[in-house]
């Protein structure tokens, strides 16, 4: 095409606000970007002067799918803060809720944002007549992802009972004896979606970035370890920083971060090219059956990457279950003393790498708090992608040129309306 | 004809509608036979501006904002605020206890002159709001319930009593009794009392009941040796009771 003007306002199927504009004028690329609307936030104002123990409810409220992400590496800033180890059973107990978040994320994206793409729809509601077993499959994992959060944390979407030092309230057996046998049969239900995306034709687009992820050398990192990148090795947390190099664009509104490169991918194809020797057999044997070969360029594949992630954390889940009735659970008590000082902490949310950063003062008082968050670091590589991706698909009808634009956007997951740093800024 | 529902999204997390996605698969089969969901960005593409009932959540905080829910008000014979964010301002609101120029330089330091805010508030204090389907996050089946109550006309019938009455039937120890504060004794229930019952404390997401007993709250503060001082400080995360508690 020689003409082509694209312009997709608040795009549709993403978490919070971000539009696409490409003009094309006589076959030449006159402007190509990604740019996010979202009204500003001021997480980090809302925080300030706020007791520790309201802290990770108000950073919770940072983002609804990833909300459980947001509490846990508040939670673990705070700690870090105030010199306070959570026991095993606190750090079992919270990586079964993470993995509940990364479940209920991932399927919501998987099945009801990219897949209507796949499947030629607008939506995830006519599916519901012409795919009704894999829908109701859907509906399942995704309820069996709220109720293991339920047991654990009250409720999935910003959690209740996980509190600095522990849990305010502890599962019941019974509880985690059903959700087992749910697990069990979750994987069941996996293996089937699997089976449908070997049958979906993911687009071929090829384009190396830096990859960036936490690595904990004993497991599959989603909530300890330190930062890795494809590029630079190892870092450790308390030195993000260095790594995430936020800077403004004048022509843009968000922030964006870069470190060896002139942009970083994370999330799930991040962390599966940098962690995909800890994954569990049966994530490992579905990551063969997807083709799925580490390293993947593909941004498209994050989607694939996600349904593996999925697999193991079920598969993870059902391990930690068992372990907890090895040990026992008990309630434990969690004395908290708070101090001066910073704590930095860091957890893979569903999207990727999360950095919370805060200084108490005295009393237990937050004075200072900066949040860097996945998808601000993903809105670079968004951009890089698209001015590879675009001249090599310009032949393409408008229209096609369009939906393959979009489909790259919602491969990343974006989740717009975390991001504590957008602002707002008029285009013509 | 199946009424036309919208879902619109402003300041604030999406988590409301996200919770709405939350239903057995037979539920949502059975909503999606009583109603016509003809746009909701977060999961759909088709968008159509032709509809009766339309959901607002988060709360308005850019002039743009103000602008797009006034024509949302003029398009829909009804408006349901979703969440604290819709209807009381929720956590949005903490911004508001600092100047909105030194709120935009404690997050964009030097760049703060590029961007622009308002004081966040509900969806009320632009347009006129028919429903509310309260709490950060609702529960699925309140939002059920009200979208019952909508297809047959009826007024939904929400809880007009504080959550201590809730409180009491689930059965859990007063939050005073364990040296905490909380605010069930003024907030309107309908929640089970789900924080509580976590092993947490009332943060007043669903807003005051109509007539809020504020001698109670008063006597109990008194009671465990509490000023208001200390509740108001505490219990600002909503917004909601810094101005009745004084």
């Amino acid at each position: 095409m020689t003409q082509v003007n694209i312009n997709v306002h608040h795009l549709t199927r993403v978490e919070g606000h971000g539009n696409i504009v490409l003009n094309v004028n006589d076959g030449k690329i006159e402007e190509l970007k990604w740019i996010v609307s979202e009204s500003p936030r001021f997480f980090e104002v809302m925080m300030r002067d706020r007791y520790y123990e309201d802290v990770n409810h108000i950073a919770s409220r940072i983002c609804g799918i990833c909300s459980i992400s947001h509490s846990t590496v508040s939670l673990q800033a705070t700690e870090k803060a105030f010199g306070v180890k959570p026991s095993e059973q606190t750090v079992l107990l919270r990586k079964l809720l993470f993995n509940a978040e990364v479940m209920e994320s991932h399927i919501l994206h998987i099945m009801f944002l990219a897949a209507p793409d796949f499947l030629g729809v607008g939506s995830v509601f006519p599916l519901i007549n012409t795919h009704k077993d894999i829908i109701v499959m859907s509906l399942r994992l995704k309820r069996l992802s709220y109720n293991l959060a339920e047991a654990l944390a009250g409720r999935k979407t910003h959690p209740l009972s996980c509190i600095v030092g522990g849990f305010a309230k502890l599962p019941q057996y019974s509880e985690l004896e059903d959700l087992r046998k749910r697990l069990e049969d979750a994987l069941i239900d996996l293996a089937t979606i699997v089976d449908l995306f070997k049958t979906l034709k993911i687009p071929d687009f090829q384009r190396e970035t830096e990859y960036i992820a936490l690595k904990d050398e004993n497991e599959y990192a989603f909530i300890s370890g330190q930062i890795a990148s494809s590029d630079t090795g190892l870092t450790p947390v308390e030195n993000y920083l260095k790594v995430t190099n936020e800077f403004c664009v004048p022509q843009s509104t968000a922030k964006y971060t870069k470190n060896a490169r002139d942009s970083y991918m994370v999330g799930a194809l991040a962390r599966f090219n940098i962690n995909h020797e800890q994954l569990l057999p049966k994530a490992k044997s579905a990551a063969a059956e997807l083709g799925l070969v580490a390293p993947n360029i593909n941004p498209f594949m994050i989607t694939v990457a996600q349904l593996i992630e999925v697999i193991h954390v079920v598969q993870q889940s059902i391990q930690i279950i068992d372990r907890l009735f090895v040990i026992g659970i008990k309630e434990e008590p969690h004395q908290v003393n708070p101090k001066r000082g910073r704590g930095i902490a860091s957890v893979e949310a569903p999207r990727g790498i999360l950095f919370h950063d805060y200084t108490y003062g005295e009393g237990g008082i937050l004075k200072e708090a900066n949040c860097v968050i996945p998808t601000n670091q993903n809105h670079n590589n968004i951009q890089k992608d698209f001015e590879a991706l675009v001249p090599a698909i310009l032949q393409q009808p408008e229209e096609e040129i369009q939906h393959t634009m979009e489909m790259l956007v919602r491969a990343y997951d974006p989740c717009i309306s975390c991001s504590a740093h957008m602002l707002k800024v008029s285009f013509k | 004809m199946k009424p036309k529902v919208a879902f619109f999204d402003f300041t604030g997390c999406e988590g409301c509608q996200l919770d709405a996605l939350n239903l057995d698969a037979q539920d949502l089969i059975d909503l999606l036979n009583g109603i016509d969901i003809v746009n909701f960005r977060e999961v759909m593409t088709e968008r159509s501006d032709n509809y009766e009932i339309a959901f607002v959540e988060g709360s308005i905080t850019t002039e743009g904002e103000i602008e797009r829910v006034k024509r949302i008000r003029e398009q829909a014979k009804i408006v349901v605020a979703l969440g604290a964010c819709a209807c009381i301002g929720g956590v949005n609101c903490l911004k508001n206890h600092v100047p909105m120029e030194e709120a935009l330089r404690i997050v964009y330091g030097k760049d703060a002159k590029y961007y622009n805010t308002i004081p966040a508030r509900p969806a009320d204090a632009v347009i006129k709001v028919d429903y509310y389907v309260r709490g950060c996050p609702p529960s699925t089946s309140e939002l059920v319930k009200v979208i019952k109550a909508l297809l047959l006309n009826k007024k939904p019938d929400i809880p007009n009593y504080p959550v201590c009455v809730e409180c009491k039937k689930a059965g859990n120890i007063c939050v005073y009794e364990k040296g905490q504060t909380c605010l069930g004794p003024v907030t309107r229930a309908g929640c089970n009392a789900i924080c509580i019952t976590s092993g947490r404390y009332c943060w007043g997401c669903r807003g005051l009941v109509d007539e809020p007993n504020i001698q109670s709250q008063k006597d109990i503060l008194n009671k465990y040796g509490l000023t208001a001082e200390q509740v108001i400080e505490k219990f600002k995360i909503y917004d909601t009771c810094s101005e009745v508690l004084k």
